[in-house]
């Protein structure tokens, strides 16, 4: 499909420049990442590292850009990442292997839920223009504004501690191991509720604000008039203007999923979520520039690949893209 | 699109009362009419709060914020002598809370003004000139936007180091290389639907020079756009200088984001320390509402649609005749038009415009 191959090779270029930039920035900005690392831990560390900590960030080496460049290519086919200093020299894909899961299914669940959500509340909220709902949209506009973070803070002062409905933070209880038992599983899910409720209530307000103001064209096209005055049962016709508006907010997923996924890495952190924001928060702590790196290359595929379902979702919703012209 | 002042220039409509006379060297054109709306109005009252607050706060300081009082081994709530309580350092948290506003405010102004600037350039070439340039000056846009930003402004300012972070204009530069390709490809639809108007085409068949076209015939229609653009990359500034802040990346200087790091380094939210984390994550929320509202008003000035309700309400017919709208099955009431036109090309996705800036 024409469509689907050309947004197939945008997300290709896309990601070719996130490895170059991965590649480039620290060989761009001055200063030598190298003795940052071995001040913060001196004695520690074996020729080998230092010499391997070298090689990844071009530092002490007499080989050309595009040499390094090349090697650089084939370590991250081979996914060889580098190691992680704050890990104890682990390799960085280890290291996000273990945190990668947690962030998926975390971010993952809360996202499709506040998009459903958000956008069905949107629609009504048009739908029902000039009436008590539209009070919602300053309240909607506040949760807007709000840093993903903040509402953490709130939700975790008030649901976990005041109220005790939820636990405090991580994804299980200490000493609770991973295990494909009921027990573990319904411990995670009890601990992934309220960092999830947290990132849908944050960025369900964008779906809201977005659906409803091309809802409120849509509900102007004479189809939905028509569909109006044959008789057709009220939550049918708003079915059909909502069918039509949903489109640009389908289109303009590619746009937000990045801010979504940020702001949710940030919650994470409040949550001592062991996702990949609080690898992210430790790498910065630890100076741990390889494993910032690895962590910008998988989310930014991460996104790449959600933009991608997002695609075919659009594909498959509007029958125009399939059209061979 | 036309939107407002462009309507008026083109089609040579009644002159509003207000703008004077052909003949006078420049015709005045009447400002945005904008702050009639009550969410300007807010928005505007918001922010110049927040401006005083930036320029007065370090001078009514109470105390220096890293001044450390008292022994104590916890927070202490707030109390006469500190309003907003201490810190887990026992330091003031109202005094840190007056200095923090002014370096995000002024970074996120660099950010927006050098976004708004990469946006117009980018987005108006490349909607102008089209082919080949458009193909891959929006691909660029596209890229950057695509690219989550958060991780990649990481590994900038994780490899800048602190030192790097102090400079506050840097700051500002790097986020609005990662905040430019919302308002860009927003421009650039605005452009190429403007750029086959009828005046554009008279104006290029007399024979003027592009840049005239550029600057006297497309740039002045496309104001409310660029403005609305530089608004969300403020507020994605704000957010983000937030974020860095909160991530330890940016030399906090107390910046708000900063005092949220040192209460989420020392779990304040589960200790109960309310007085330590509410003020600046309030702060920075108020700070962005007043900025999203600022943008639903020239949202609403563009797309009249969105205003319909409002004044339908505030005029008392909504209220009264609720039944009697709900069966007019969404038309819209056409209440009072403004000299805008109707949208004629579907609506932008919205993207970064509704889901605000990166915290």
């Amino acid at each position: 499909m024409r469509v689907i191959a050309r947004r197939l090779f945008f997300y290709l270029v896309t990601a070719v420049i996130a490895i170059s930039l991965d590649f480039l920035i620290p060989r761009l900005i001055p200063g030598n990442p190298v003795e940052a690392i071995l001040a913060k831990m001196p004695g520690q560390v074996t020729p080998a590292v230092i010499h391997a900590l070298d090689v990844q960030f071009g530092v002490n080496t007499s080989a050309s850009l595009w040499t390094q460049y090349v090697h650089y290519w084939s370590n991250v086919v081979h996914g060889n990442l580098g190691v992680s200093v704050g890990n104890g020299f682990a390799p960085v894909s280890t290291v996000i292997r273990g945190a990668l899961p947690y962030t998926l299914g975390l971010i993952g669940v809360a996202t499709v839920i506040s998009f459903v959500l958000g956008t069905a509340i949107g629609a009504i909220v048009a739908w029902k223009r000039g009436s008590r709902l539209d009070s919602l949209l300053p309240v909607v506009t506040f949760f807007q504004a709000a840093p993903y973070f903040f509402l953490a803070f709130l939700a975790l002062a008030l649901f976990a501690i005041k109220l005790g409905w939820f636990p405090s933070g991580r994804a299980a209880q200490i000493g609770d191991f991973p295990a494909f038992t009921w027990t573990y599983i319904s411990d995670v899910l009890d601990h992934a509720v309220l960092p999830g409720l947290t990132i849908v209530l944050a960025s369900a307000a964008g779906w809201i604000v977005g659906m409803r103001n091309v809802m409120l064209t849509t509900m102007d096209e004479d189809y939905v008039l028509i569909a109006a005055a044959k008789g057709l049962a009220k939550p049918r016709v708003i079915w059909y203007a909502a069918r039509n508006a949903i489109l640009p907010s389908v289109s303009g997923f590619a746009l937000a999923i990045g801010f979504i996924v940020s702001g949710s890495l940030l919650t994470e952190i409040v949550f001592s979520y062991p996702g990949l924001g609080s690898l992210l928060v430790q790498a910065v702590s630890d100076d741990d520039y390889a494993l910032m790196q690895g962590l910008f290359l998988i989310i930014t595929f991460a996104v790449l690949a959600a933009n991608l379902i997002a695609d075919f979702v659009y594909v498959f919703l509007d029958p125009r893209t399939r059209q061979e012209a | 699109m036309a939107v407002g002042i462009g309507a008026e220039q083109v089609t040579g409509g009644q002159p509003a009362p207000g703008i004077a006379p052909p003949g006078t060297q420049r015709r005045r054109q009447r400002p945005l009419r904008l702050p009639r709306s009550p969410k300007i109005i807010a928005g505007l009252a918001i922010l110049a709060f927040f401006a005083l607050w930036s320029v007065v706060g370090p001078l009514v300081r109470p105390y220096s914020p890293d001044q450390v009082f008292a022994n104590a081994t916890s927070p202490l709530a707030p109390s006469g002598a500190h309003w907003l309580g201490t810190t887990q350092a026992q330091q003031d948290v109202f005094s840190q809370m007056l200095v923090g506003g002014g370096d995000m405010l002024l970074v996120s102004l660099i950010a927006g003004v050098i976004a708004t600037a990469l946006s117009v350039v980018i987005g108006v070439s490349a909607g102008y000139l089209g082919g080949l340039t458009d193909e891959l000056l929006s691909m660029l846009a596209n890229i950057f936007l695509v690219m989550p930003a958060l991780p990649l402004l990481v590994i900038l300012f994780g490899f800048l180091g602190k030192t790097g972070s102090n400079d506050l204009f840097l700051v500002g530069l790097i986020i609005s290389v990662t905040g430019w390709g919302w308002g860009a490809r927003v421009l650039r639809a605005q452009t190429l639907s403007l750029r086959n108007r009828d005046y554009v085409d008279s104006a290029r068949i007399i024979g003027e020079r592009r840049s005239r076209i550029i600057f006297a015939e497309i740039l002045p229609n496309l104001t409310p756009i660029v403005a609305s653009s530089f608004l969300f990359t403020v507020l994605y500034a704000v957010g983000t200088y937030t974020a860095m802040a909160f991530l330890g990346l940016v030399n906090p200087n107390w910046s708000w984001g900063g005092i949220l790091y040192y209460a989420a380094g020392d779990n304040a939210a589960v200790s109960g320390y309310w007085w330590w984390y509410i003020p600046p994550g309030l702060a920075v929320a108020l700070l962005g509402t007043a900025l999203v509202l600022l943008n639903f008003g020239i949202d609403e000035f563009i797309n009249p649609r969105l205003r319909a309700a409002g004044m339908a309400r505030r005029s008392g017919a909504g209220r009264r005749d609720r039944n009697l709208r709900s069966q007019q099955f969404g038309l819209t009431p056409v209440i009072r038009t403004v000299s805008g036109t109707p949208l004629d090309s579907p609506p932008e996705p919205q993207g970064i415009a509704t889901h605000g800036g990166l915290a």
